[in-house]
């Protein structure tokens, strides 16, 4: 049933061909709404979880390797093997704060499909024995939160949420909380603090995995919305079915937004390792080409956090492990395309503005180092750089990431390596994060660098 | 400008009876509080830090961490214009000043009638729709700068944009500090029921009841 | 922590870690930086504490870490020693990293040393001289704030120094309760500050002052006065209360300018209370005694029926001293006050009462704790009793929160982190209230029934069975009980007290005592025999032989301040002493107080400064300030010993208080039998069987902890009876506050404004049914006087009492008190 085509009442979804895991009902105008949902197959997965018992259900996600789509990329079913036996409650958050650079998904699927992902909900509370789960949803997003509020609403009064569901011994709540504008809330213990009512800040990890201690001090599973958005078909179709998506190794299809630079722009729900960068940003059914005129300059392959990739790179596959060999990461699955007109040293400062303004402000390196290294390639864009500021900049850089990295392939690949993963000076990788476009422009395009060094160019701000 | 309403104390108990421990109900309280008076006061603070048993300090030490909570009057309608990088590369910036002209403010003002406060901001999350901007929360995609002006004109006219989304097609675009229109509700008869967590000291009843017996 | 977790001191099994190739064995459970440190390996640090929770902030602590999977930057201060951990402290990696926090760190700092009242001491500054780059690379703008900010009435911020290390807000929040500063905005513009016209008003302040690694909060009695290098310092043990916190007391050119907290394990653990560390401005006021006084005429002439306090010479004051006691019959003379001394200068002060003037009428409590044999009588607990992880405390008419500030904080960790319960029994709420499991407020006169129901069941003093049953309940399930024991309201006998306790001992056999009473050295004073009835060394003087150095004995049995008072007023009293003490203002019954003194005929006073009692003395000699300007030793709570030394030399001609009891001893043709500290030690050790052991160089080694005495063998004596008159009238509670119009807060500029004023505090249900509203004055009224004051209501406060601070600026609680009963009730009455 594949359109091809933008989706007019969802901007910015193009229905692609291929099997829907989590977007097959975005066709549907009334698509948010529990009679499109239950006409839809709406609940069968939490019916068969139900039927099958907490462990089986369990099993089926860890047998499925439902990889986490909030950017590490962590297995599931085993990060809620990870709670500790007989300490209770467990509690369940979702984390709906998309706020990534280019990253958008959780959005279409929190205002789009709802109660799929409150049934992806009530199937992780079930399988792992959360009491109580937290949809934490991004601040600004107002669509989504009141469209959740609505669903939530259906499902209690229809018993698929709350006391006794579906007439069984499983009850939950599952309680909509909205976000107030910060980034960093996003990052997994962060989220946890802000839901505790504090300022969010991460915690440091160890000792504080959530899955082990976590909101309020007990295991906490915190799982993105995509993430959560699958249970339901691979409940319905089993662990076999959904392998058969995807590659081996990273089974099920994706989300992917790309954006910037191409001919038809848009969020793609593809199959995961057998679809290429190439496929996306060329294919007919995809993105079709860069804009008349131009090539290829460097994209963003996951997110703003993930360092850039260059032309030679788009044969590989959109798939975690050889995107992390390339020394960078699939991450959030944003990806954004820049051609030949895009200013690198303006690209790369836009990206460090957003981690200097959305640093929390608890360790040092990241708190004056992102605003430092802001403040650096500000002025060289003013037309006031220094000759000596490139070797500060990447040294700045070094000291919130310390680099390089021995990454074995990149040598050997000729690719053109740069720190990924970050180690940190920091407790999480928001500071790191900011040294990505640094070292990835400065490396490739250091004469864009050096050409503005002294030379008064038009201020834009 | 003032502390909760009493109708708006009686929401404010509900929200916070979602949450095992109080404070953890702070932020939509603030929310609630920017609902109610367009952004949120000292004299908010102080009855919020009573609601849920912290000090004023602690709930402006949350306050003042998130974007969106604003400490003085802003416009009825907040203009958040995305420049991040994907709204960059297809003229962001350029959407920016011209609302910036059109407006006759800086990012951060707000315009002299109290219509409207501009905001250059982080990306929004609708990045394949580029240029994008959000007016109370409430998406403008694709924006040529002639779509910018419909939907100032619009707003000024009392008219609701056709170029802004809401959740349902002809919602109005409410004040600053509204966000979703519709708000959760929990009803006692159906919910689970919500206890702090040392109340709970065994694991949940259908891990051991439900194994595969239904 | 919690109750189940090993201490660390307590594990025996280590863990072996090499630090940069040297295997050292650290403790399990300890954090890296921690171990590091035991073992002599220094990692630079700045938010890292060792008394609060890590919070791996400041990054500066950085070092490589290998567990097995490769070296990683990791920080010390987060990460607890695992078995064959392998750590470079200062690898390339380490120190690259460390020399990059510590330029992020000074990015956007001021340089602005030279003017700093940290330069100097600033591990800031002494990181950047040690291994800071030569040259800012920074060349952007630096950051802006208005510049110092007072956040509260003592503190002020210099945000542009703050470097967000999270010590003073982790402070303020998780050590001292008081959540008040906190972290504001986000990212680089993260700042610490208050909520607007809310200031950080906490008792405990000054230790965010002392714990800021920078100059950015300083204190207002210590801003510009000085500069480190200026400095020198000695130990020494602050002497406002009877904790006996550890404290450096540093000084410049004759003046003492500062007291840091000192991290003493079993008592205050760093942490000082405001009163405890600004307090010593009252000894560099000008107010000071700087020479005798005695009676003269308004040209400074001394004359015997003067009406002025003119100056004299010691040999005069001496003289007239000596005059005035000489021959007078032995029960005719008084001596009150006394607890503010080293424990030396109270033996001999003892010494010369008892052994030279035979009276064994000494008193160093003021009728507001109970009796000194009741008190020995019990067995004692430590602080570290009191506040064990896991343990239950019941806190009898205390509220450490105002009168004993280091331990407040010891217990409210103990609540909050060591799984500690408190159980609470005092007459209204208290400052340790919120973290209590339980409060019992009995009616003021009826403490001892409400004790006797927790064991025989029952409602009692105006507490509800179920509730007394809870209690019961509580206390029966504990292993342990440690009673933290306090003066109890002033509004009641202290019998009360008295006959709590010792039926708390009857009913509880297990359980300990530690004597939270109010005075500083008051322990001392009973240990040294300055108290009714007692001799050195906790021993009766009942069936006492006179120790050798002594020669003799008084005939009797002394009496305690109430009657030694009501002696005076029957006209029956010579001669009264007063050492460092106020009763007009202190003594809770000031109507008595002031008939009694006009009753006697010399009135003698030793002090450091003058006060309403002893401006009407007749001969007034200059004390030396302990804790700074006399060598000696403090006995604390637990009947621990710690140093008291000399730092400055005392103002103009005035002496040690145990000098000016050696040279009153001369007057009276006797001899003391010392004239130093050393021989003074010698007759004490021969006269105290608890100090025979001892010396003074043994206390001064006892090092932050300084020696514990054991207990005594002191019988108990029976619960005393109590006599309650039946009246509805409201009966009067009467607490302490930390801040009040005591000497030596009036004379401390930084804290005189302080004193909040007193109030009549009621519970909500009278006060609505009385009629009042919030603000209101009312005259409160007893049979011997009457004060007027705000009244508020109080849900800590039991129907059917009246709450009153104790001796505030805006009226004294004192007037209206009736010794003579064992409650004072009241009337109140709006003032239109
Ligand atoms: C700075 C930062 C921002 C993040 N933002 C998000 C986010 O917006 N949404 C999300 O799902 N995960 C985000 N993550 C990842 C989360 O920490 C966490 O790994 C994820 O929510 C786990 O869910 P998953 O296992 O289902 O992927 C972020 C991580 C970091 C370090
Ligand atoms: S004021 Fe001092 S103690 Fe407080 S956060 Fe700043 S540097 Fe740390
Ligand atoms: S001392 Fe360890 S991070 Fe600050």
């Amino acid at each position: 049933m594949a359109t091809g085509e933008y989706v007019p009442h969802a901007p910015g979804y193009v229905d692609s061909p291929g099997t829907k895991v989590v977007s097959s009902r975005f066709g549907y105008e009334d698509s948010y709404t529990l009679d499109r949902y239950l006409a839809t197959g709406g609940y069968e997965g939490l019916k068969k979880a139900l039927a099958n018992g907490p462990e089986e259900c369990h099993g089926i996600v860890r047998e499925g390797t439902l990889l986490g789509r909030g950017g590490a990329g962590f297995p599931a079913g085993i990060k809620w093997g990870f709670c500790p036996p007989e300490v209770w409650p467990r509690y369940l958050v979702v984390n709906g704060d998309e706020s990534e650079p280019g990253t958008y998904k959780d959005r279409l699927l929190m205002e789009l499909d709802p109660h799929q992902l409150i049934e992806g909900c009530l199937i992780a509370c079930y399988a792992i024995g959360l009491s109580q789960c937290f949809l934490y949803v991004r601040g600004e997003m107002a669509i989504a939160q009141q469209r959740l509020a609505d669903a939530l609403n259906e499902a209690y009064e229809a018993g698929y949420v709350g006391k006794n569901i579906l007439g069984t011994d499983f009850s939950v709540d599952i309680v909509l909380h909205w976000g107030a504008g910060a980034y960093i809330v996003g990052e997994e213990t962060a989220l946890i603090e802000s839901l505790e009512g504090n300022r969010g800040m991460p915690r440091l990890k160890p000792p504080f995995f959530p899955a082990a201690v976590g909101l309020y001090g007990q295991p906490t599973i915190v799982n993105n919305v995509e993430t959560l958005a699958n249970l339901p078909w691979m409940l319905e179709h089993g662990a076999e079915a959904y392998k058969e998506l995807g590659s081996e190794t990273s089974p099920g299809t994706r989300m992917f937004a790309v954006s910037g630079h191409v001919k038809r722009p848009g969020v793609y729900e593809v199959e995961q390792g057998v679809t290429t960068y190439e496929d996306l940003i060329y294919g007919d059914d995809y993105c079709q080409g860069m804009r008349d005129g131009h090539e290829l300059k460097m994209f963003i392959p996951g997110g703003g956090s993930a360092p850039w990739l260059f032309p030679e790179h788009v044969s590989l596959p959109l798939e975690a492990r050889p995107v992390g060999a390339a020394g960078t990461m699939l991450g959030s699955g944003a990806i954004v395309i820049m051609d030949d007109s895009t200013d690198a040293v303006k690209a790369c400062l836009r990206v460090v503005r957003f981690f200097a303004r959305e640093s929390c402000g608890k360790c040092a390196p990241c708190r004056e180092g992102t605003s430092w290294e802001e403040k650096i390639l500000q002025r060289i864009l003013d037309g006031n750089g220094r000759p000596e500021d490139l070797d500060l900049l990447l040294d700045v850089a070094d000291n919130i990431s310390p680099g390089p990295y021995p990454v074995a392939s990149f040598e050997a690949e000729g690719l053109d390596a740069v720190p990924f993963p970050p180690r940190q000076t920091t407790i999480c990788p928001l500071g790191p994060s900011s040294v990505a476009p640094i070292t990835s422009a400065i490396r490739r395009f250091r004469h864009e660098f050096e050409a503005k060094i002294g030379t008064p160019v038009e201020v834009t701000a | 400008m003032s502390r909760l309403t009493e109708a708006n104390v009686k929401i404010a108990h509900e929200i916070i009876a979602r949450y095992p421990r109080p404070k953890s109900a702070l932020i939509p309280l603030l929310h609630l509080a920017q609902e109610q008076d367009g952004w949120v006061s000292d004299e908010a603070m102080a009855h919020l830090a009573e609601l849920v048993g912290v000090t004023p300090a602690e709930v402006r030490g949350t306050c003042t961490f998130y974007e969106m909570f604003k400490l003085h009057p802003v416009g009825t309608y907040m203009v958040n214009v995305c420049t991040n990088i994907a709204c960059q590369l297809l003229g962001g910036e350029e959407l920016l000043h011209h609302a910036e002209k059109t407006l006759g403010i800086r990012p951060g003002g707000t315009t002299s009638d109290g219509m409207f406060t501009l905001e250059d901001v982080e990306c929004i999350a609708a990045c394949t729709e580029a240029p994008c901007m959000q007016v109370n929360y409430r998406y403008g995609v694709r924006l040529s700068t002639d779509d910018f002006d419909e939907i100032i004109d619009d707003l000024r006219a009392g008219r609701t944009p056709d170029k802004l989304i809401t959740a349902n097609p002809g919602d109005q675009i409410p004040s600053h500090g509204t966000l979703g229109l519709t708000r959760q509700h929990l009803d006692p008869d159906k919910a689970a029921g919500i206890v702090p967590p040392e109340q709970v000291t065994e694991n949940p009843v259908w891990l051991t009841t439900t194994k595969g017996d239904s | 922590m919690t109750a189940t977790e090993p201490q660390a001191d307590e594990v025996t099994d280590g863990v072996p870690v090499t630090i940069d190739g040297v295997e050292i064995m650290a403790k399990k459970g300890e954090l890296l930086i921690a171990a590091a440190e035991r073992h002599g390996v220094y990692i630079p640090r700045f938010c890292y504490h060792p008394r609060m929770k890590p919070v791996g902030m400041c990054r500066m602590c950085l070092v490589e870490v290998d567990t097995g999977r490769g070296p990683g930057l990791q920080p010390s201060c987060m990460l607890p020693v695992s078995d064959g951990m392998v750590v470079q402290t200062e690898s390339d990696v380490a120190k690259k990293a460390q020399d990059g926090v510590l330029e992020f760190l000074l990015i956007n700092h001021p340089l602005d040393c030279p003017v700093c009242d940290k330069g100097g001491e600033c591990p800031l500054q002494d990181q950047t001289v040690a291994y800071g780059p030569g040259e800012s690379r920074f060349v952007e703008e630096k950051r802006h704030f208005e510049k110092p900010i007072p956040i509260s009435d003592i503190v002020y911020l210099d945000r542009e120094r703050c470097i967000l290390c999270d010590r003073c807000t982790r402070f303020a929040g998780d050590v001292a309760g008081d959540p008040l500063i906190h972290f504001q905005a986000r990212g680089n513009e993260t700042e610490v500050n208050t909520f607007p016209d809310e200031p950080f008003s906490s008792y405990f302040s000054g230790n965010t002052v002392q714990i800021c690694p920078v100059g950015a909060l300083t204190a207002k009695p210590y801003r510009f006065k000085a500069r480190p290098w200026d400095l020198t310092e000695i130990a020494s043990t602050a002497t406002m209360d009877s904790v006996g916190s550890r404290i450096t007391v540093q000084s410049s050119r004759n003046e003492v300018l500062r007291y840091l907290g000192v991290d003493s394990d079993p008592v205050n653990w760093g942490w000082l209370s405001d009163k405890e560390r600004f307090s010593f401005e009252a000894w560099n006021a000008d107010a000071r005694l700087t020479g005798p006084l005695v009676r003269g005429d308004k040209l400074g002439n001394p004359t015997d029926s003067g009406d002025q306090l003119v100056g004299a010479s010691w040999a005069l004051a001496l003289g007239k001293a000596g005059d005035a006691l000489r021959d007078v019959d032995p029960e005719k003379v008084i001596v009150l006050g006394g607890s503010r001394m080293t424990t030396e200068s109270q033996y001999a002060w003892a010494k010369l009462a008892k052994a030279v003037i035979g009276t064994d009428n000494v008193d160093a409590q003021l009728g507001d704790g109970p009796a000194a044999e009741v008190l020995l009588s019990l067995p004692r607990a430590t602080i570290d009793q009191a506040c064990a992880p896991g343990g239950t405390v019941l806190v009898v008419g205390a509220d450490p929160k105002e009168t004993h500030g280091a331990l407040f904080l010891r217990l409210r960790h103990a609540a909050m982190h060591d799984g500690a319960t408190i159980l609470e029994l005092n007459p209204r709420s208290s400052g340790l209230s919120q973290y209590a499991a339980q409060s019992l407020h009995a009616l003021p006169g009826e403490l001892g029934d409400v004790v006797g129901a927790l064991a025989a069941g029952g409602a009692a003093g105006g507490c509800d069975a179920d509730a007394i049953a809870a209690m019961a309940e509580a206390l029966g399930a504990a292993d342990a009980v440690t009673v933290v024991l306090g003066s109890g309201s002033l509004g009641e006998d202290p019998t009360v007290m008295a006959q709590a306790a010792l039926r708390l001992a009857e009913q509880y056999p297990n359980a300990t005592f530690l004597p939270a009473l109010h005075r500083a050295n008051v322990m001392g004073a009973i240990d040294a025999g300055l108290a009714p009835g007692m001799l050195p060394g906790r021993r009766r003087l009942a069936g006492s032989t006179a120790p050798d150095t002594w020669g003799s004995l008084p005939a009797s049995a002394g009496l305690d301040a109430e009657a030694m008072l009501r002696k005076a007023d029957a006209g029956d009293v010579e001669v009264a002493i007063l050492l460092g003490c106020d009763p007009l203002a202190d003594f809770p019954d000031a109507a008595l107080a002031e008939r009694a003194f006009n009753k006697v005929n010399h009135l003698i006073s030793v002090d450091t400064h003058l006060n309403l009692t002893s401006t009407g003395a007749d001969i007034v000699f200059p004390a030396a300030a302990s804790a700074t300007e006399v060598d000696g030793t403090f006995t604390n709570m637990e009947g621990r010993l710690s140093p008291i030394a000399r730092k400055v030399t005392p103002p103009g001609t005035a002496r040690p208080d145990w000098m000016i009891a050696a040279e009153l001893a001369a007057q009276l043709a006797d001899d003391l039998g010392f004239i130093d500290l050393d021989e003074l030690w010698a007759d004490f050790a021969a006269a105290s069987p608890l100090h025979a052991d001892l010396s003074m160089a043994d206390i001064a080694e006892g090092g932050t902890e300084g020696v514990l005495l054991a207990g005594s063998s002191i019988s108990r004596p029976p619960a005393p009876n109590v006599e309650m008159a039946d009246s509805s009238d409201m009966r009067l509670i009467v607490t302490r506050k930390m801040y009040d119009a005591g000497t030596l807060l009036t004379n401390s500029p930084s804290l005189v404004e302080l004193a909040a004023g007193a109030s009549a505090s009621i519970n909500p249900a009278q006060f609505a049914s009385l009629g009042f509203t919030d603000g209101d004055d009312v005259t409160v009224r007893s049979e011997v006087g009457s004060i007027t004051l705000p009244v508020v209501a109080d849900a800590g406060v039991p129907a059917g009492a009246v709450a009153i601070e104790f001796n505030q600026p805006n009226a004294s609680a004192a007037s209206l008190l009736d010794s003579a009963r064992t409650v004072t009730t009241v009337s109140l009455e709006r003032v239109s």
